[in-house]
């Protein structure tokens, strides 16, 4: 049993292996580190192939002498388990290595160390790396596009407006919690809403819209006091009816302008743009296409059958056309569909297609998160005497949505990764305004800096939200 | 009377709302085109086009017509897709399987890799790609070759085209190889199940499938020669390559981006796929004596697979509907020759549209008819 192998590494040659192999290992990260940094090649006096190769048989050869099982050194062990538990694995680990050690110098010089940051023309971005003067000299136009620079902080005022009331329900005390999701499903979204319209638009450009909020909240407020027996029915006809009041008979063309406030400019959605339309549309089209994935999640599960085939063709039709061609179909034929004089904004147009389209996705997610709920809350619910629409407000939907809010996050993210698409229209967020400023003439030749740019923006941007998602899917984990 | 009257209500009333929106867009649409003295009709396909394509893959130039042009859009579409999600399968593939990796940095690295790739938006890294990435190759004339033969330029990949002979036989040698392994798997397994004899499938498969188009090379009269690319010079300054394949840098750039976007999902697919696999599974099989060779194909991959199929379709549509992204890079696809040039040159906004639209919905609902199929197959026989 004393044999000593005196090839094969082994706990008991543990010493001299480890030593040897360390060594080697050492060695061969050493070359490729100064190869990389400081252009030094230690071992180029070999034959170019073998000196290229030769940092490689190093460090697997170290590898091979340092696999030692149960060698009783704690981090040797939990070395040999992570990057060295076979010969393959080795060389990967190695290759992987190389491939970070070499690369950082290149990337360090093209984002900092050879890149230029100071004055605000062309002329000082001589250096090896990144020109990000070019985006400091764009980045008004990269955030807010063709917006008047003297009227931006419109747009600012707004955002942290709204931040600050979304962020209302972190500070809400538990009195007022049960209010919480009226005022994020209604109150919020038409606060946004008229903040944008009255503040960031300045004018009365959809204010046809008015009409319909006021009839909206009006007949809202007189639902509460109607029976419930009625209140589909009610719901159904009047508000549309209070519209129409409202605008043909109630109202006159004067009146039009009371909407406007005083001292601020129109400025038209045309010249909206960068990151700032990137949230608007991606926040309208988030809070319209829930409710209406909702809806038609609940029409494909409907015992009705028309309803049902009226659910499954819109999904399937949504679903199974690419975005661009929708955005096509708002921008030249959906014109055609509407009366002569009858004129919606670019913008709005664009915000009902992607909602719609997004909508199709949603639907079939909250469908899954249905389909997965057991029977037995449907029989329970039911057995209580619940309706169809108290059973799913307050029994099924909560727990169906609790489900799917992976699912639901990954539709979001889809949305918010969508949205430059919108060029098709002629609208311009950060990507198309990218575009723009790269066929500037005295800013040729920046492409590269402007797509990092607007990739890291929108990498943190989807990374958070992914984050969230995660977070409240553990938040509101509850055990079956 | 009642109860039915009460069913048919809410019912009644969708279709009255549906029938009534359509009916008001079909009206409103009568009306706009009389008055702007637009005829609705496909008549127009036939016409002549007078615009022409950069790259097709069927011959057309302006003297034919718009359904001409709707294919060659379809085609390059069609082209797009497939590559890519080949592509996206390979890297998606391999990635999910390394995320799995007890290797600390493999598994690390892929995880980064799926993390990068997909919160970045399809169509920015597309413009990347295309005016950032390809944009930095050198011009024709200062390119290397690779390997001697492939050259990338500025101006698109430059491969050897495959010069054929005989064509033919050596296409028929590759049907008979392929017709042969079917009926030799079929063969084994009926083996396998009536008498539990195993016989190596894959080696013999590889060998008939080099064997047989090797005897048509030997025997048939089958021979291949590369037309290799060569330098041209047009003017002064202005160089091509003559001859060989060449690959337009649209086409790269969009199946680059397609497939480095769309495998970050399917690698996801992949991991929770294997994962989903229950670890009782591996032991039971490893503990009948299998080999790991034979666990990983007998016992873990037809089960994993049932899980990955399903999503990886979704994924595979959605990489064909993405394929439309080409128009913001003008790669000649269906929706930038027909949506867009046939659209602006005849003006027929709601045909173009509904037809472009329409051969999407039917793209998809045959891939995924086409899935389902195979995903019936491999169910789970349960009585």
């Amino acid at each position: 049993m004393n044999k000593i192998n005196f090839l094969k590494p082994d706990k008991s040659n543990l010493n001299t292996y480890l030593y040897l192999g360390s060594f080697l290992f050492f060695i061969s990260i050493f070359d490729v580190f100064l190869n990389s940094f400081f252009k030094l090649n230690i071992i180029g006096f070999l034959p170019n192939f073998l000196s290229f190769i030769m940092p490689l048989l190093l460090g697997f050869i170290g590898l091979y002498f340092i696999r030692i099982e149960y060698s009783g050194i704690k981090k040797l062990d939990l070395l040999n388990k992570h990057i060295n538990t076979n010969n393959f694995n080795a060389i990967l680990s190695l290759l992987i290595i190389f491939v970070i050690i070499k690369s950082i110098p290149p990337i360090l010089d093209w984002f900092f160390i050879g890149a230029s940051f100071a004055g605000d023309s062309k002329d000082v971005c001589t250096g090896s790396g990144a020109c990000w003067t070019y985006i400091k000299v764009w980045m008004r136009r990269f955030m807010y596009g063709m917006y008047p620079n003297a009227e931006q902080w419109r747009i600012n005022l707004s955002f942290i407006a709204l931040a600050l009331l979304g962020s209302v329900g972190y500070f809400a005390t538990d009195r007022f919690k049960k209010y919480l999701t009226l005022y994020y499903v209604v109150i919020y979204p038409l606060i946004a809403f008229l903040f944008i319209f009255f503040f960031i638009s300045g004018g009365p450009v959809f204010f046809d819209f008015s009409y319909g909020i006021i009839a909206a909240i009006v007949s809202i407020i007189i639902g509460f006091f109607i029976p419930n027996k009625f209140k589909f029915y009610y719901f159904l006809i009047v508000p549309l009816f209070l519209y129409i009041l409202l605008k043909y008979f109630l109202f006159f063309e004067e009146t039009i302008e009371l909407g406007k406030l005083d001292g601020l400019n129109w400025v038209e959605t045309g010249a909206w743009g960068g990151l700032s339309l990137t949230f608007i549309i991606s926040f309208f089209c988030l809070i319209f296409c829930f409710p209406i994935g909702m809806a038609f999640a609940l029409g494909r599960r409907s015992n009705f059958p028309l309803i049902r085939y009226i659910s499954i063709g819109f999904i399937e039709f949504w679903r199974g056309v690419p975005l661009i061609t929708v955005l096509f179909m708002s921008a030249v034929m959906f014109p055609m569909f509407l009366p002569a004089d009858f004129f919606i904004d670019k913008l709005v147009r664009c915000i009902i297609a992607i909602s719609l389209f997004e909508a199709a996705y949603v639907a079939e997610v909250i469908r899954g998160g249905l389909q997965a709920l057991p029977r037995g809350q449907y029989e329970a619910a039911k057995s209580l005497g619940m309706g169809y629409w108290k059973m799913h407000i307050f029994v099924i939907l909560p727990q169906a949505l609790k489900l799917v809010i992976p699912g639901i996050a990954n539709t979001f993210l889809a949305l918010v990764k969508d949205t430059p698409l919108i060029f098709v229209v002629g609208l311009l967020e950060i990507v198309g305004m990218l575009n723009l400023a790269k066929t500037n003439p005295e800013w040729l030749g920046f492409a590269m800096e402007g797509y990092v740019f607007a990739a890291i923006i929108f990498w943190i941007i989807c990374y958070a939200m992914s984050k969230y998602s995660y977070n409240l899917e553990i938040k509101y984990k509850t055990d079956r | 009377m009642n109860f039915k009257l009460k069913d048919l209500g809410p019912q009644l009333i969708t279709v009255i709302a549906v029938v009534l929106i359509f009916g008001f867009f079909t009206y409103n649409a009568q009306i706009n085109m009389e008055n702007r003295g637009i005829d609705f009709g496909y008549g127009f396909l036939s016409q002549e086009s007078s615009f022409d394509v950069q790259f097709s893959l069927i011959e057309y130039d302006g003297s034919h017509s718009y359904f001409r042009a709707y294919l060659v859009g379809l085609l390059n579409t069609i082209l797009v897709s497939v590559i890519g999600i080949i592509i996206a399968t390979i890297i998606g593939v391999i990635v999910g399987v390394a995320r799995l990796s007890p290797n600390f940095l493999i598994n690390k690295f892929a995880a980064y890799y799926v993390e990068f790739f997909r919160n970045i938006p399809l169509l920015l890294q597309i413009f990347f790609w295309y005016f950032a990435a390809l944009r930095a190759l050198p011009l024709p004339q200062d390119a290397e070759a690779i390997f001697g033969v492939f050259f990338l330029t500025i101006k698109g990949l430059y491969v050897p085209a495959f010069i054929w002979e005989n064509f033919n036989i050596f296409f028929y040698s590759i049907v008979t190889s392929i017709i042969a392994i079917i009926v030799i798997r079929f063969q084994a397994k009926k083996l396998r199940e009536t008498q539990g004899k195993q016989i190596p499938v894959f080696l013999i498969s590889i060998g008939l499938i080099l064997i047989l188009p090797l005897l048509s090379f030997l025997i048939g009269g089958v021979s291949l020669s590369f037309e290799i690319p060569q330098l041209k010079q047009l003017a002064a300054t202005s160089f091509v390559y003559d001859g060989g394949l060449s690959l337009p840098p649209e086409l790269i750039a969009l199946t680059l981006s397609l497939s480095l976007y769309t495998a970050t999902f399917i690698a996801e697919c992949v991991r929770a796929g294997i994962q989903g696999v229950s670890k009782g599974q591996k032991e039971a099989a490893a503990s009948i004596g299998l080999t790991p060779n034979q666990v990983l194909k007998l016992v873990i991959m037809p089960q994993a697979l049932r899980i990955i199929i399903p999503p990886t379709t979704n994924q595979y549509l959605n990489l064909t509907k993405n394929s439309s992204l080409a128009a913001a890079i003008a790669y000649p696809d269906l929706v930038l020759v027909f949506a867009g040039t046939a659209l602006m040159q005849t003006g027929k906004a709601i045909e173009i549209v509904s037809i472009t639209m329409f051969t999407y919905l039917s793209l998809s609902i045959s891939i995924s008819i086409l899935m389902n199929w195979y995903n019936k197959k491999i169910a789970i026989q349960e009585k």
